[in-house]
């Protein structure tokens, strides 16, 4: 069974000396990151207060920032950043995976859909929960990342959807009926409900807070994994790397100091705030 | 009968005291100029018929002239004579003007600070269970007209609750009883108090049906706001949900509620900019604004651009009816099962994760003596 205390130096930034850093995310994927997680959460701060409009949490913060006209204002400005970033991602997938025909980003052990061992490994996982059988050896995106990702996915073509047909509800009366619009409110609300709920209580914990990774995953931030960590998070990834020879390739630079430390401290304050409206939504959600 | 100068050579005196220690003091020319200047002193201290006369004299009896108003006053909420003498709100016996002389205690302008003296002290509200309403009045519309502008048509204490015959709002002859509330109102209000006599609420009390609202119970009774102000554009809703109850609920599942809850957006749709104020008519009347013939027209002066679709929109579905909205009932229902299912099997997953995961932390650091504990 391998080591799991040493995650949490696992970052490798006090002086091992000479620890190779390999590359797991790029640039622009941590600067989508970034977007992602800074608009979900003024989305969020700003959503809840109309959400739970009955609220004394709700009211005060509200008229704290400049009543409903300030609210749905930064509301409006997160989602079509939000928006822009999902664009600029779609735009991305598809110049990689159908203009340049780069393999294995629809399919195979590199791509975001689900395969067969994803089930595997789901399985495998809650047996090692109980302690009846080995942990699974995770490849580049385990199945539980592979959730967030189709989750995020889903939810922004629903979220977004409904936001859109409520902000432009005359333009889409035209083409959809008078009830759709009630509907648009349930599902944009309970939508947005199901993902704040989701990212701030089980990403925040699948990937930053439980005790391997606490207090949170920094390769997202600095986007290189030191070569302990990989080995132990991605045992598969790592050995078919070595396997076929491309483990070099993927040798990058260690972090920064400051990248480090500043991400650290943007990281912190999201999941305290993320933390923070976790409890005001669950408070508010069981007063309802 | 002896002139007023006979009686002014001594009680023109400043300090001259009774034998309790009562001023007994005139101010002659005060008098004089009052209403009652032209009368003698005894024509209302009829007990004293020379000089000297005796140290105590009998209470003067205003109602030996002013019979319609002491007969108004003895069937009144202030009948005990005691506590209410006329002069606790005309003021000092000597000095009486007439009500539209400004220096009348019961000049229109003058009105709210004489009743005040008694219904803006809370001591005394409290003693006779009344609400201190003074300072409601004063800082109401009808107090500002008055207090800012001074204008005196606007309404004043006695406008609505008569002057000496008051009554309490539970007798039935009484202005402020809830059934003459909006005839009282409708004295300066005309025009209101026809839209709202044909309006159902209107009917209703007409109709002898107590329940359905008059003026005051909208627009409170003495703190009344001007109500495109934003204070009682917030206040208001709750008032019509206080009767419709499930038309609020409902209304507060929807996006005109939460923004207008959240403040600083007072125009937000509240019940009256969609079913009118006082001729509210039931939907299916075709003069009413949210019959569906008129909706298009009454969105619209929100909603640029709406059309006959957008209309259909209800602005009071209830998303957990399954008869009357099963469409929404059946989204909303698998929304919350997608949240409910999702959840679930994630908050089990991760804590199963935690649990394997700390146990593991544990187990290999004893494993190598506890060195990196």
């Amino acid at each position: 069974m391998p080591d799991l205390e040493q995650a949490t130096g696992g970052s490798g930034l006090q002086g091992h000396k000479k620890e190779r850093f390999f590359m797991r995310f790029t640039r622009a994927q941590r600067y989508l990151h970034a977007v992602l997680f800074t608009t979900f959460l003024g989305l969020a701060a700003t959503g809840l207060p109309m959400r739970f409009s009955e609220s004394y949490w709700a009211r005060k913060f509200a008229s704290g920032v400049g009543g409903f006209g300030a609210i749905i204002f930064f509301h409006k400005l997160c989602a079509v950043v939000l928006t822009l970033a999902f664009m600029v991602h779609l735009k991305d997938v598809f110049t990689r995976g159908v203009v340049n025909r780069e393999k294995g980003i629809f399919w195979g052990s590199n791509s975001m859909v689900a395969n067969w061992k994803d089930v595997k490994d789901l399985f495998g996982h809650l047996r090692w929960f109980l302690g009846l059988g080995p942990k699974p050896h995770f490849g580049r995106f385990a199945y539980w990342e592979k959730f967030d990702y189709w989750a995020v996915f889903w939810g922004m073509i629903v979220i977004g959807f409904s936001g859109y047909a409520m902000w432009f509800a005359p333009f889409f009366a035209r083409f959809l009926p008078g009830w759709a619009l009630n509907a648009v409110l349930v599902i944009h609300s309970e939508e947005g409900l199901l993902a704040i709920l989701f990212i701030f209580s089980i990403h925040f914990v699948n990937t930053h807070l439980r005790p391997d990774s606490f207090p949170m995953d920094m390769v997202i931030f600095t986007g290189v994994e030191s070569e302990e960590g990989f080995k132990k998070k991605r045992p598969e990834e790592y050995s078919k790397l070595e396997n076929e020879g491309k483990l070099a390739a993927r040798i990058s630079e260690e972090p920064a100091t400051w990248l480090v430390n500043f991400t650290r401290v943007v990281g912190t304050i999201a999941i305290l705030i993320g933390l923070v409206l976790l409890a005001l939504t669950l408070s508010a959600y069981f007063r309802e | 009968m002896r002139a007023q100068t006979d009686c002014l050579s001594c009680h023109a005196d400043q300090g001259l005291q009774d034998a309790a220690g009562h001023s007994v003091s005139v101010n002659g020319q005060k008098f004089a100029s009052s209403l009652h200047g032209s009368l003698k002193c005894t024509e209302c201290h009829t007990t004293i018929k020379e000089y000297p006369h005796p140290d105590t004299v009998t209470p003067v009896k205003c109602e030996t002239c002013h019979a319609d108003q002491a007969a108004g006053l003895a069937g009144s909420v202030h009948s005990n004579k005691a506590d209410h003498p006329c002069t606790s709100c005309h003021g000092d016996a000597h000095s009486i003007f007439p009500k539209d002389d400004p220096r009348s205690a019961v000049y229109p302008l003058n009105v709210p600070r004489t009743c005040g003296a008694c219904h803006g002290n809370d001591a005394m509200a409290k003693k006779n269970g009344l609400p201190n309403v003074y300072p409601m009045y004063i800082d109401s519309i009808h107090g500002f007209a008055l207090s800012k502008e001074g204008l005196l048509v606007a309404a004043n204490c006695q406008s609505c609750h008569g002057s000496h015959n008051i009554l309490s709002h539970k007798d039935p002859a009484s202005p402020t009883y809830k059934a003459n509330v909006p005839k009282t109102c409708g004295t300066c209000h005309a025009g209101i108090t026809a839209d709202y006599m044909g309006g159902v609420h209107g009917t209703a009390i007409a109709a002898g049906n107590m329940k359905a609202p008059v003026c005051s119970d909208c627009h409170t009774a003495h703190a009344i706001l001007q109500p495109t102000e934003s204070e009682f554009r917030m206040q208001s809703t709750p008032i019509c949900g206080s009767c419709h109850k499930d038309k609020l609920s409902t209304y507060r599942d929807t996006f005109h509620s939460q923004l207008g809850s959240l403040g600083g957006y007072v125009e937000t749709a509240r019940c009256w900019d969609c079913h009118g104020a006082h001729d509210v008519l039931p939907a299916s009347d075709p003069r009413s604004p949210v019959n569906p013939a008129n909706l298009v027209k009454t969105c619209g002066r929100c909603h640029a651009g709406a059309n006959a679709s957008f209309v259909q929109y209800q602005p009071h579905a209830n998303a957990h009816n399954r008869k009357l909205n099963p469409a929404l009932y059946f989204i909303r229902l698998f929304m919350n099962l997608l949240l409910a299912g999702t959840l679930t099997f994630f908050v089990i997953h991760t804590i199963l994760w935690l649990i394997r995961s700390r146990y593991d932390q544990i187990k290999s650091r004893s494993a190598k003596g506890g060195k990196n504990a």
